[in-house]
């Protein structure tokens, strides 16, 4: 009886960290054509609910020590190393979004001061814990730009 | 469709913010220090990336500008006043204090600290203020060398830089091999570092003057080291702050005193020529 449960419960977790994995788009497969990535990087639609957790965690997209988003002004302390994101949802089409969120670079060239979210083009040294990460998974991706498409203009 | 257009109203958005933000321009008052005006502005040296360099102490809100400003209220004066005690103070096997052989700091010591980093000949390699502490206390003292950050070394270091107080910020890259731990050191404050891949001329350079979070970006300038950290409430040493930033990127930091350190620290104290020194400066 107990172990049976134990296995069902095994096997279905397994099941799901194979799904995530087998769906995800690693990150020096991911195709960029015009500024743009039009395929998704997962197989799960972005949630922009979790996407917003994403955006203000510092230890995750920390999007605000470097961007206003009035939308958020009960966050403390939003930094202006890059532009206002109010209207980001309108001045570019998700896929544009996709492509700024996983690697800058590709969208507004090598000197932008923007990190790379899904990209292994990352700095020399990097701390060893972090080598061969990306900051975000791809899923944290699709949920960054779900939410970015609520902020319309 | 019409997205090409809209990008170029982004970018030329961009370029309007500098502008924009006034509230992120660095102030224009001066700094008054027990009478003495200090150099905050200066005319860059040749091949400077700005016309103009700007002490970090403009950078800053007024509360800590003013704590700055009034001598009595800064809390750097205290590790001023230590490093006088362990000046006169004898340590080591032979018996003798830095006093023994330097007599007065405010007249020894004059304006030495404004000048350094400078070459060593014996190790043929920039040698800096903690370093020559270092070195006179193995070689002259039979004392140990400080360990990175202990408080004697700050303090000492501090005191011997309050001996250059207001005095301009200039090296001499002539001397030995200078100038070939300048482009070393160039060529690391370009470098991108971490896996956030920032370089320190990504914030210091190309974000100077907008705010990281609710840190104001100044150009990162080391005249004031070792700084009051109202943050940490102590003293911070160059190597400390330096190492602080590349952390930031999520970077593996480099030694203290190491050789990618040394670089940068002559490149950086170069970067601000002919500000004051102003040590102990107070910073958030
Ligand atoms: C270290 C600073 C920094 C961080 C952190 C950062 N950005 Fe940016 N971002 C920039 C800069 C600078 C630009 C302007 C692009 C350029 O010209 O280099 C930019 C541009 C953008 C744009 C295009 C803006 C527009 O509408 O024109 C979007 C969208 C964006 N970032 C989203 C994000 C998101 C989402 C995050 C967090 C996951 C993030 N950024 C984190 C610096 C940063
Ligand atoms: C026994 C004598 C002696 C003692 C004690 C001594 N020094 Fe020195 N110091 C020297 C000599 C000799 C030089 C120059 C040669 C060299 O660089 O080592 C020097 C150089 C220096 C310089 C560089 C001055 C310049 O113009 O660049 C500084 C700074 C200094 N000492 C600080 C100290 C401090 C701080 C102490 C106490 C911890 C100390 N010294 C103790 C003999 C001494
Ligand atoms: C992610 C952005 C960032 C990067 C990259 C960075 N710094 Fe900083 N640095 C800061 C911030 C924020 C401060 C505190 C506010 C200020 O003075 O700009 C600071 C302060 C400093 C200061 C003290 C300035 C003063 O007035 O006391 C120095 C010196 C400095 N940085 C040097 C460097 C060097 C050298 C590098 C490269 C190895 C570097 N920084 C990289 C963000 C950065």
């Amino acid at each position: 009886m107990q172990s049976g449960i134990a296995v069902v419960v095994a096997v279905s977790v397994s099941m799901l960290a194979g799904a995530a994995w087998a769906e995800d788009i690693a990150p020096g497969d991911v195709e960029f054509a015009d500024g743009a990535v039009s395929a998704a990087l997962t197989g799960k639609p972005g949630d922009a609910a979790e996407g917003a957790k994403v955006f203000v965690d510092r230890k995750l997209g920390n999007c605000l020590a470097c961007h206003e988003v009035s939308a958020l002004k009960k966050q403390l302390f939003h930094g202006n190393v890059g532009p206002s994101l109010d209207g980001a949802g309108t001045r570019w089409e998700p896929a544009q979004l996709r492509a700024i969120v996983t690697d800058s670079k590709k969208v507004f060239g090598p000197e932008t001061v923007m990190p790379g979210f899904y990209s292994l083009n990352v700095g020399v040294n990097v701390r060893k814990d972090l080598v061969g990460k990306t900051i975000l998974t791809a899923q944290q991706v699709e949920d960054v730009v779900a939410y970015l498409e609520t902020l319309k203009e | 469709m019409n997205k090409n257009l809209v990008l170029l109203a982004a970018v030329a958005a961009v370029a309007v913010g500098v502008a924009q933000f006034a509230y992120a321009d660095p102030v224009s008052d001066k700094l008054v220090i027990d009478g003495k005006e200090m150099i905050t502005r200066a005319p860059a040296p040749e091949g400077h990336p700005f016309k103009e360099v700007l002490s970090g102490w403009l950078f800053r809100e007024p509360e800590t500008r003013a704590l700055e400003a009034d001598s009595f209220a800064n809390p750097g004066m205290l590790y001023v006043e230590r490093g006088e005690e362990i000046w006169n103070t004898v340590d080591g096997a032979k018996g003798k204090s830095c006093a023994s052989c330097h007599n007065d700091a405010s007249e020894t010591m004059k304006d030495v600290g404004a000048h350094y980093p400078k070459w060593d000949a014996e190790t043929k390699r920039p040698i800096n203020i903690e370093l020559q502490i270092d070195k006179c206390r193995t070689e002259q003292m039979g004392a140990e060398a400080y360990k990175f950050d202990a408080a004697d070394q700050k303090a000492l270091t501090t005191y011997i830089k309050y001996q250059s107080f207001g005095t301009p910020v200039k090296l001499d890259l002539a001397k030995g091999d200078m100038q070939s731990w300048w482009d070393r050191g160039k060529k690391e404050y370009y470098t991108r570092t971490g896996q956030l891949n920032l370089a320190c001329a990504s914030c210091h350079e190309a974000s100077m003057g907008r705010h990281i979070r609710a840190d104001h970006l100044s150009q990162g300038q080391a005249n004031g080291f070792p700084t009051y950290r109202l943050k940490q409430a102590d003293m911070v040493s160059l190597h400390n702050r330096m190492r602080g930033c590349i952390r930031d990127t999520r970077a593996e930091m480099p030694k203290a005193f190491s050789d990618e350190l040394m670089a940068l620290e002559v490149y950086v104290t170069w970067r601000g020529t002919g500000l004051s020194v102003e040590t102990p400066a107070v910073r958030q």
